[in-house]
């Protein structure tokens, strides 16, 4: 490895680093190796985990054997009756809302992040617009959810309470009722992500531009280069490796992401994702088996962005 | 000014539009909630948070159908004054109103050749005429949604009025144990605190030894195992929920705090290691070396040296730590529930099942932000430098 030379400072015995990591390494096995395991263990069992999968097949009926939690969370959503069907029935999938979230919220969060750390490095109270974006970041899910479906308000009553609605009825229009409107609810609760992250993304990145060298900027502006070319030939390259962090990162949580769509439509009108899906087997359905299951499935969505963690990590102790 | 100086101004517009433009609308959401949390219960949940400050609710219909005999100050008329409460009090409601409205009042009838106010709108002029008698003391702002939501008053009024007059609201007492109503964001808020205290020292104390070992000893595994505690900060938390709960099913550790200050600490810590790491490994070696020609021993360095240096750092751990044990539902929803309610708990159970006001349910959620806010702003600078340090877990 890449740091060995951390000298030899202070003799110690074998024993005495294995003391001083020993309660955190406990902690960790029994709360998220073993867990892990016995999730894993819990996907091929029946809705108790008394019994295999194998013994929910019934006759006549399609089976995956041993991986019928999988053959139900991976499929039960889905209309395999003609091409067009499936479609659209994956589309208002948890796993097609899942990939409406990945593409929409983390473009949206790192497009708007990256502007606003551009422009916002340009002005004066800079610091002040940035805290005012990053501060969704202090709020829970829950307290956001609240905010934005007072926001989102759909009122039966001539007045409208959610200035959303507010303004489409001052400007002439029908209000709407968005958290209930196929399909344009799941991107309503893209936007309340989008607002919550962006203050990550534009700190992460803000931290990333200031550091490309004053000097390379000055000499491409002398030889006559646009804004527009020096931010895509040279800030742009400069910064990729944090804007890839960033993109992953924001993967990740958005593959998690449950208390959004918990509070704010609780996955009815075909707004669930794979982590409330889980949440829902178990709590509500009480069907360990199914629920562990897309727990699992939701881990191989995650594991390339594992791999790409470690890698990322070992580039970083090389340079060490 | 020269030529060049009002074109670089003229040409910097548009960046302050933009940035401006997006502030506005990423402060806006929050704006509203606090407004429309200050807010009486009949304006919060019958008029927009930005009509605060227009004119009274009524007072439109009001000048409307009424003020051309009655005057805008209702006195016009003597023998029906409209700003005496007496007169008022026998037509609180829009029925009454309407039914007035339609009698004849001398032979005459009462509205001339008038149309007759629609009963939304004779609703609006009741309201006006109570604010303008008297009867009822109307403010714009108020505190009471935020007294209400802290005992968990459910009643039609409001707590402060229905213990000042009676009759005493259902399972309430009128004395500050009512701070302790199981129902109420002010019990839910000292169990937050409970739950989040414990639950962000604890993974700190582990993660600082354990990262002191990362960082400067020397053992069998250290590369490789810390590689995998890298891939474990990405786990996520649905993958363990199950297990453990069957685990704490047999422990009888299900809704009790214990519980989930342990299952926080477990979880919280691949990614307090790895910050601790990063920040301890960045100490000067020569520190280590002088310590130990002064005869130092490992466990005198780590707490009198790398602890005290390394505050900064564990502020801004503690703070990451805290926000997100504080900011958490998932683990609170499996594991306290309703048994020992935490404020994300109480606040999704107002949105989904009780359908309380939006006078409450903003109180409550501004009171659960409270918290956050002043740690976020008060600590800002340590939040995104531990921001920095890698990536954000959960």
């Amino acid at each position: 490895m890449a740091t060995q030379d951390i000298p030899r400072i202070m003799k110690h015995g074998r024993v005495t680093p294995w003391l001083y990591l020993l309660p955190a390494l406990v902690v960790m096995s029994l709360f998220i190796v073993y867990p892990m395991i016995n999730t894993i263990a819990l996907s091929f069992s029946n809705s108790d985990g008394t019994a295999s999968a194998s013994t929910l097949c019934r006759e006549g009926r399609a089976c995956w054997g041993i991986f019928e939690n999988y053959r139900y969370a991976l499929t039960a959503e889905l209309n395999f009756s003609s091409v067009g069907a499936f479609w659209s029935s994956f589309w208002s999938s948890s796993y097609g809302n899942t990939l409406k979230w990945i593409i929409f919220m983390v473009s949206g969060t790192v497009s708007i992040g990256l502007l606003f750390a551009v422009l916002a490095d340009r002005v004066k109270y800079e610091a002040l617009a940035k805290a005012i974006l990053f501060m969704p970041m202090a709020i829970s899910f829950v307290g956001a959810g609240v905010i934005w479906k007072f926001m989102y308000d759909y009122g039966t009553q001539q007045v409208q309470i959610g200035l959303l609605n507010a303004i489409i009825t001052a400007l002439g229009g029908d209000p709407v009722s968005w958290l209930s409107t196929v399909p344009l609810n799941t991107f309503m609760l893209i936007i309340v992500g989008i607002w919550i992250w962006t203050g990550f993304c534009m700190t992460v990145l803000s931290a990333a531009y200031k550091s490309v060298p004053d000097e390379i900027l000055e000499a491409a502006r002398v030889d006559g280069a646009s804004e527009w070319t020096v931010f895509w030939r040279i800030i742009m390259p400069i910064i990729l490796p944090t804007v890839t962090v960033v993109v992953t990162t924001m993967v990740i949580n958005v593959l998690k992401l449950f208390d959004l769509v918990y509070v704010m439509t609780g996955g009815n009108f075909k707004t669930d994702v794979i982590a409330n899906r889980m949440y829902t087997e178990i709590n509500t359905n009480y069907n360990v088996g199914r629920g562990t299951a897309v727990a699992v499935i939701l881990v191989l969505a995650i594991i390339p962005f594992v791999y790409f963690n470690i890698r990322r990590f070992l580039a970083q102790e090389s340079m060490r | 000014m020269n030529r060049d100086r009002i074109n670089q101004i003229l040409g910097r517009i548009p960046t302050h539009v933009v940035v401006i433009a997006t502030i506005v609308i990423w402060i806006v959401p929050t704006l509203g909630l606090l407004i429309a949390s200050l807010r009486p219960v009949q304006d919060t949940n019958s008029s927009g948070w930005w009509k605060v400050f227009s004119a009274p609710r009524g007072s439109e219909p009001y000048v409307q159908h009424c003020a051309s005999c009655h005057g805008s100050d209702g006195r016009t008329l003597s023998q029906a004054d409209l700003s005496d409460a007496a007169v008022i009090g026998k037509y609180p409601r829009s029925l009454q109103l309407l039914a007035l409205l339609r009698k004849d009042i001398n032979g005459q009838p009462h509205m001339g050749d008038q149309p007759l106010p629609t009963p939304q709108e004779a609703a609006d002029i009741a309201v006006y005429l109570r604010s303008l008698s008297g009867t009822e003391r109307t403010t714009r702002f108020t505190l009471d949604n935020y007294i209400d939501a802290l005992v968990g008053y459910r009643g039609l009024r409001n707590y402060r009025v229905d213990c000042a007059e009676g009759p005493r609201p259902v399972g309430l007492n009128c004395n500050l144990s009512d701070l302790l109503n199981p129902r109420g964001m002010g019990r839910a808020f000292v169990n937050s605190l409970w739950v989040t205290i414990p639950a962000t020292i604890l993974p700190l104390l582990l993660a600082a030894f354990a990262g002191y070992a990362f960082s400067w000893m020397h053992f069998k595994g250290r590369f490789l195992l810390f590689a995998i505690l890298v891939g474990l900060q990405v786990v996520p938390l649905q993958m363990t929920l199950v297990p453990i709960l069957r685990l704490y099913a047999q422990f009888g550790l299900n809704g009790t705090f214990l519980g989930v200050w342990l299952f926080h600490t477990g979880f919280g810590m691949p990614y307090a290691i790895y910050l601790m790491r990063n920040f301890l490994g960045s100490l000067p070696r020569d520190l280590f070396e002088s310590a130990y020609l002064d005869g130092a021993s490992h466990w005198t360095a780590f707490y009198q040296l790398v602890i005290p240096l390394a505050m900064p750092a564990i502020a801004s751990l503690a703070i990451f730590q805290f926000l997100w044990v504080w900011n958490d539902l998932l683990v609170a929803l499996v594991f306290l529930g309703g048994t020992t309610p935490v404020m994300t708990y109480q606040i999704s159970n107002m949105v989904t099942s009780l359908g309380a006001g939006w006078h409450l349910l903003t109180a409550a959620a501004f009171l659960s932000m409270l918290l956050p806010m002043f740690v976020f702003f008060a600590l800002q600078r340590y939040f995104i430098r531990g921001m920095l340090a890698g990536a954000v877990k959960g």
